[in-house]
């Protein structure tokens, strides 16, 4: 048979992109035609404002959380943890930075251990236990805002710190913050899993955990790391939700974000049973439930309902993905049985 | 033996195509009532499409199936279960969870007003079990059983479906000798009731014991159908697999001529080595240059032994020494930075990486040995897969075809690349050729050989004796989770490691 | 004797996981043991617990049903939007359960037809549902009706001293857990959903009819989170769309306490029924301390449910030990 060198077109790292960018396409076509001043973008006090600047500010957390999660889902697992994390971490850092004299660095490093510590903690159920990841990151899901209550003591923590309050408010280069930080972690790690053999680890253990050991790959500490990852991504996003708002709220931070982050993910084209992962198709998934978020917003749908296109979203992009609905459909376009 | 007036299942001029490939056609195929009849060929030849055709697992493009006179055209299994055909599955495709009366009468079970009567069903599966001759509590769950009895519970079930025709598909890869003979006990009996069995397999000597006649299947064709006792070995051989005879007769030649050079440096050696439930502790030596077999029945360590030295189960007895010094693997990892490679025997689960591309799995141990931070270029990569699809003619459209898509061989030869970029000096092959047509077996034995020559030790693990016979320099035979002999040189032939395996002299 | 406990070793964990909470309940409190204590136990957990009946069948299939509290919530607000539009309970209340059926079907369709997920296809159910709540009703909506106010209280419960009733809502909970030990233990349908989980692909090569059995069980799940919105608007007198968030966990948090595999193929009713009441011992504990945070429970379920995994797990690591020497015929 041939050998020559393939065709590149299906393995080129954009050919995976193709259909969340179609499907963000549209949705700005949408707005593009039917919502006024959408694409309106100005420069004011040294800052961009506008809506789509809105989008990029709102949709850091997801894309943040997101990047984590892409990388365990890539493991076959999941971390529905992300969202209980991001309330453990902004709680940690509203009580630390309302002590008298912690330096800002402390804090901050101080929520990112704890958010780390919670992904060890879910690494360490899923490797040395073998929990499923459902169930392990499930259980911290459930205990984690409990715990976040604990270190408010049942309160909202305000702060007025201005390093603190600069994470989610502040602006550098004309771009709000947030945006900076998803753009900064966006490229952490797609420098460490695309120049190092790390993303070629992940990939092969989510595709075969087996085959990979027998091949010399430690799938244990591979594991162990997304979720430390993805624990450290939650930190981060915890950090500026926190921020955003001014205070912490254990019951509210975060919430539902897990399945935003997983959606962005799987619209984004990594499959829920591990293997290949793309973190830009993760980000551009992110944004395009973040854009859909807005749309209702300024379509003035009430934010309680606004779930419901959500659905719709997911399912189209699900049967979309789906080889068995793209086999209904052609054979009902030939006519033939399926 | 079988009535000769009417046919009990009738296939004429069936043909199935996939995409790229003409799985069957125009095959005949006639099984008679009271016979046991063979379905054989190597790999690709089409045995289990038509099974699947016959049991509605795929649609045909074209033929007829007729049973019993009547034609049927089975969509479903459950359409053919209806029509008479049932189909007992290698893997025994049962639900384990599930107690063994519920798994022979699930879908029948007795009711009374829409409820289920376990009682009864206890009693019905009872006497299903008896037409096998097995007698066992049926309220446990079936994966409380071994595989042979499980396959008899299959069987039970099919016989409580009043099946006219049993499919038996590679029933015996996973049965000792023992369970072997139970379960062709059960097969006479049924056969003198008058059913059809059709037996998939390619165990040769099981195929003389039980079949009355064969059908030989090649490149999706009809060879032709014969009467058991009427064909002798070498010429059922040479239907099955025809040009590639003289390729291995030239592979033994070389072998042969590699046992004259005695004085090689010792590698491996094993002392005392084992496992408690593993593998009785044993002695093994490996030089290198030197091809040792590991021969033995299903069952008698071979795979056991070969993950214990590899650092995939842990050894608890005794010592290996590699090079005089001691060492103790605790993970793979460990063995491959000490010069080992291992091809394990269950390449989809413990070989291949699927959805990931040629190139990818040819590099992955290497990339792995030197570690996540140490990366080889992306051309660096593409040159090593592309000088070893060519080094093993590796039939992929390129290094970036997903792995998933080539065929059984290639993916082995994939594998066989991946170990043989890292240049072990302990190569570890189980079952290498499994699965494989007889063309890229030749292939593979042949570059066995030549690995051989430049100085590679090589552990054979084959339960094809022929293949052990003419490729290695010293076979250690197992049995029964022991070493049962050890043969070398002149006193390597089939018949020598038969009788080891059997335990008594020659005749008995 | 020894290969039947491994199936039953959960279940058993579980129950003593019941009485011993309920011990150390009375031990601590002297009210505890009453019969009080023991009817508000069912009837509070009741709609949680119907909830669970379908929560089981779903994880038994092998399969996950995210959609579940936001179907309660949306099932209690269609009742109330209903009867404040003038129609008649009883219709109202078939209808609402009839809206469940039919949303679990379409969800069963789409995670068989198109071999979409069952964790993304509910969790857009979830998002759906919940809205859907929130466009009939943009907020919590009471019940004006008189069935709904005195003829449930007072006509269907039943009197057990003269200061404690049984609620009607804990018959329907007893009514629906009868109900589901017959269908998962003796019908056919049950046995499939057993069959399903415990080995889909076996399944289908048996001819067993998998498609049907899972549009089936998805459908009755759907169902069971309805009936379990008809039962909250018993026990709460209104409608509320923003009401029963997480339910899904709890149910599935009782689900693996109860002893049933996630992975599906093995479980029993009854132990999502100790799972139900062992998460209402704990909420009943922690009232009856009083100052302790209500989020202490979800810490405490976390726990638990941690705690029954490693137990699963460790019951199969020790019967696979054991099945390598495995029993021949």
């Amino acid at each position: 048979m041939a050998r020559e060198r393939l065709q590149p077109s299906k393995n080129a790292w954009w050919f995976s992109l193709i259909w969340p960018v179609a499907a963000l396409a549209l949705l700005l076509l949408f707005n593009l035609l039917f919502t006024p001043g959408f694409f309106h973008i100005e420069f004011r006090e040294g800052y961009l404002y506008g809506t789509l600047i809105d989008i990029l500010n709102h949709g850091s957390k997801v894309i943040l959380l997101s990047l984590g999660m892409a990388l365990v889902i890539a493991t076959a697992g999941v971390d529905l943890s992300v969202g209980a994390v991001m309330a453990i971490a902004g709680s940690v850092a509203a009580q630390l930075i309302n002590r008298p004299n912690t330096p800002l660095g402390a804090v901050i490093a101080a929520a990112l251990v704890v958010a780390v510590i919670c992904g060890c903690w879910n690494g360490m159920l899923v490797t040395l236990f073998r929990i499923q990841p459902i169930v392990a990151t499930l259980i911290l899901m459930v205990a984690g805002r409990g715990i976040a209550q604990l270190i408010t003591e049942g309160q909202i923590v305000t702060f007025t710190h201005p390093g603190l309050t600069f994470v989610g408010n502040g602006h550098f280069l004309a771009l709000p913050f947030p945006i900076v930080l998803a753009l900064g972690m966006l490229g952490i790690t797609v420098l460490i899993t695309r120049k190092t053999a790390l993303g070629l680890f992940i990939e092969s253990v989510g595709d075969n955990a087996t085959a990979s050991t027998f091949s010399g790959i430690d799938a244990r500490k591979i594991k162990f790391f997304v979720y430390l990852f993805s624990g450290l991504c939650a930190g981060i996003a915890g950090l500026v939700a926190a921020s955003n708002i001014r205070c912490a709220d254990a019951n509210h931070a975060g919430l539902f974000l897990e399945l935003d982050a997983i959606l962005a993910v799987v619209v984004g084209g990594t499959s829920l049973t591990g293997g290949r992962f793309y973190l830009a198709g993760a980000v551009v998934g992110a944004l395009f439930i973040q854009t859909l978020t807005t749309t209702m917003y300024m379509r003035n749908v009430s934010a309680d309902v606004a779930p419901v296109p959500k659905a719709l979203a997911i399912i189209a992009v699900c049967l979309l993905q789906s080889p068995a609905f793209r086999r209904r459909l052609t054979s009902t376009f030939r006519g033939k049985p399926a | 033996m079988g009535d000769e007036t009417t046919a009990l299942l009738e296939i004429r001029k069936l043909s199935k195509s996939f995409p790229g490939v003409r799985a069957l056609e125009e095959v005949d195929f006639t099984v008679r009532r009271g016979e046991v009849h063979a379905l054989m060929g190597e790999n690709g030849a089409g045995k289990s499409t038509l099974i699947k055709v016959l049991t509605g697992v795929h649609g045909r493009d074209g033929g007829t199936v007729r049973l019993d006179g009547v034609e049927i055209h089975a969509h479903s299994p459950k359409e053919a279960e209806a029509a008479g055909i049932s189909t007992v599955y290698q893997e025994v495709n049962l639900i384990p969870y599930l107690s063994v009366a519920e798994n022979i009468c699930l879908g029948r079970q007795p009711t009374r007003l829409g409820l289920i009567r376990w009682g009864a069903m206890a009693e019905r599966a009872r006497a299903a079990l008896a037409r096998v001759d097995l007698k066992i509590d049926v309220s446990q769950p079936l994966s409380s059983y071994s595989i042979a009895v499980q396959q008899l519970v299959a069987i039970a079930r099919a016989l409580d479906i009043s099946a006219k025709l049993l499919i038996l598909d590679e029933p015996t890869s996973s049965l000792d000798e023992k369970e072997v003979a139970e379960l062709f006990k059960v097969i006479r009996k049924l056969r003198a009731a008058g059913m059809g069995v059709v037996i998939v397999t390619h165990f040769l000597e099981q195929v003389y014991s039980i079949s009355d006649r064969i059908t030989v299947l090649r490149d999706g064709k009809l060879v032709g159908e014969y009467e058991t006792s009427k064909l002798p070995r070498m010429e059922l051989v040479s239907k099955m697999i025809g040009r590639a005879l003289a390729q291995m007769q030239k592979v033994e030649a070389e072998a042969k001529q590699a046992q004259v050079e005695e004085k090689r440096e010792l590698l491996l050696e094993l002392r005392q080595f084992g496992r408690p439930g593993w593998v009785a502790p044993l002695d093994m030596s490996i030089a290198k240059g030197e091809v040792v077999g590991l021969a033995g029945l299903l069952g008698s360590g071979r795979t056991e032994t070969a993950r214990l030295i590899f650092g995939v189960d842990h050894a608890k007895n005794g010592e290996m020494r590699l090079s005089e010094k001691r060492v103790l693997f605790k993970s793979p990892r460990e063995a491959i930075r000490e010069g080992f490679a291992f091809t394990p025997e269950n390449r989809k689960v413990e070989g291949i990486i699927p959805h990931l591309s040629v190139r990818e799995n040819i590099v992955l141990a290497l990339q792995a040995k030197q570690g996540v931070t140490r990366t080889l270029s992306r051309k660096q990569q593409i040159d090593i897969a592309e000088e070893f699809i060519k080094l093993l003619g590796i039939s992929t459209t390129g290094p970036e075809q997903p792995v998933v898509n080539l065929s059984g061989g290639n993916q082995q030869k994939v594998l066989l690349a991946r170990w043989l970029v890292m240049q072990p000096r302990l190569l570890i092959l189980d079952e290498p050729t499994r699965g494989i047509d007889v063309g890229a077996k030749a292939e593979i034995e042949k570059l066995i050989q030549s690995l051989r020559a430049k100085g590679m030790a090589i552990l054979f693990i084959s339960s094809e004796l022929e293949e052990v016979v003419r490729g290695c320099q010293k076979v250690i035979v197992l049995r029964d989770r022991a070493k049962a002999g050890e043969l070398a040189g002149d006193q390597i032939t089939e018949e020598a490691i038969m009788q080891t395996i059997a335990g008594h002299p020659h005749g008995t | 004797m020894t290969r039947l406990n491994s199936k039953y070793i959960p279940l058993i964990a579980t129950a003593l996981v019941m009485l011993g909470l309920y011990a150390i309940g009375c031990i601590l409190y002297r009210n505890f043991f009453s019969l009080r204590v023991v009817v508000d136990l069912i009837g509070d957990n009741s709609f949680l617990g119907i909830a669970a009946v379908g929560a089981t069948l779903v994880i038994l299939s092998g399969g996950i049903d995210l959609s579940v509290g936001s179907v309660v919530a949306f099932s209690s607000t269609l009742i109330a939007t209903l009867v404040r539009d003038g129609a008649n309970p009883i219709i109202a209340i078939l209808v609402t359960l009839l809206a469940g059926a039919v949303f679990g079907g379409l969800t069963g369709s789409l995670i068989q037809l198109f071999e979409l997920p069952p964790f993304l296809v509910t969790l857009a159910g979830m998002f759906l549902a919940r809205g859907l709540g929130f466009i009939l009703h943009p907020q919590s909506l009471p019940i004006k009706h008189p069935f709904f106010l005195h003829f449930i209280s007072e006509n269907l419960s039943l009197p057990l001293n003269e200061r404690v009733n049984w609620p009607f809502t804990a018959t329907c909970y007893v009514v629906i857990f009868l109900i589901a030990v017959l269908v998962a233990h003796y019908t056919k349908f049950g046995r499939y959903v057993y069959a399903v989980g415990g080995d889909e692909h076996s399944a289908k090569l048996m001819g067993l009819p998998v498609g049907k059995t899972k549009i089936g069980l998805y459908s009755v799940s759907g169902f069971c989170s309805a009936l379990a919105g008809v039962v909250y608007t018993f026990y709460t007198q209104q409608g509320n769309p923003a009401s029963c968030v997480g339910l899904e966990l709890d149910a599935i948090a009782a689900v693996v306490i109860g002893g049933t595999l996630l992975s599906g193929g093995a479980g029993f009713m009854a132990g999502t029924l100790m799972g139900v009441l062992i998460f209402g011992l704990i909420q009943t504990l922690i009232t009856f301390q009083g100052n302790v945070n209500s989020w202490w429970t979800r810490i405490v379920v976390a726990v638990l449910v941690l705690l029954f995994i490693l137990l699963q797990n460790a019951i199969s690591l020790i019967s696979g030990r054991l099945g390598s020497s495995k029993s021949n015929a």
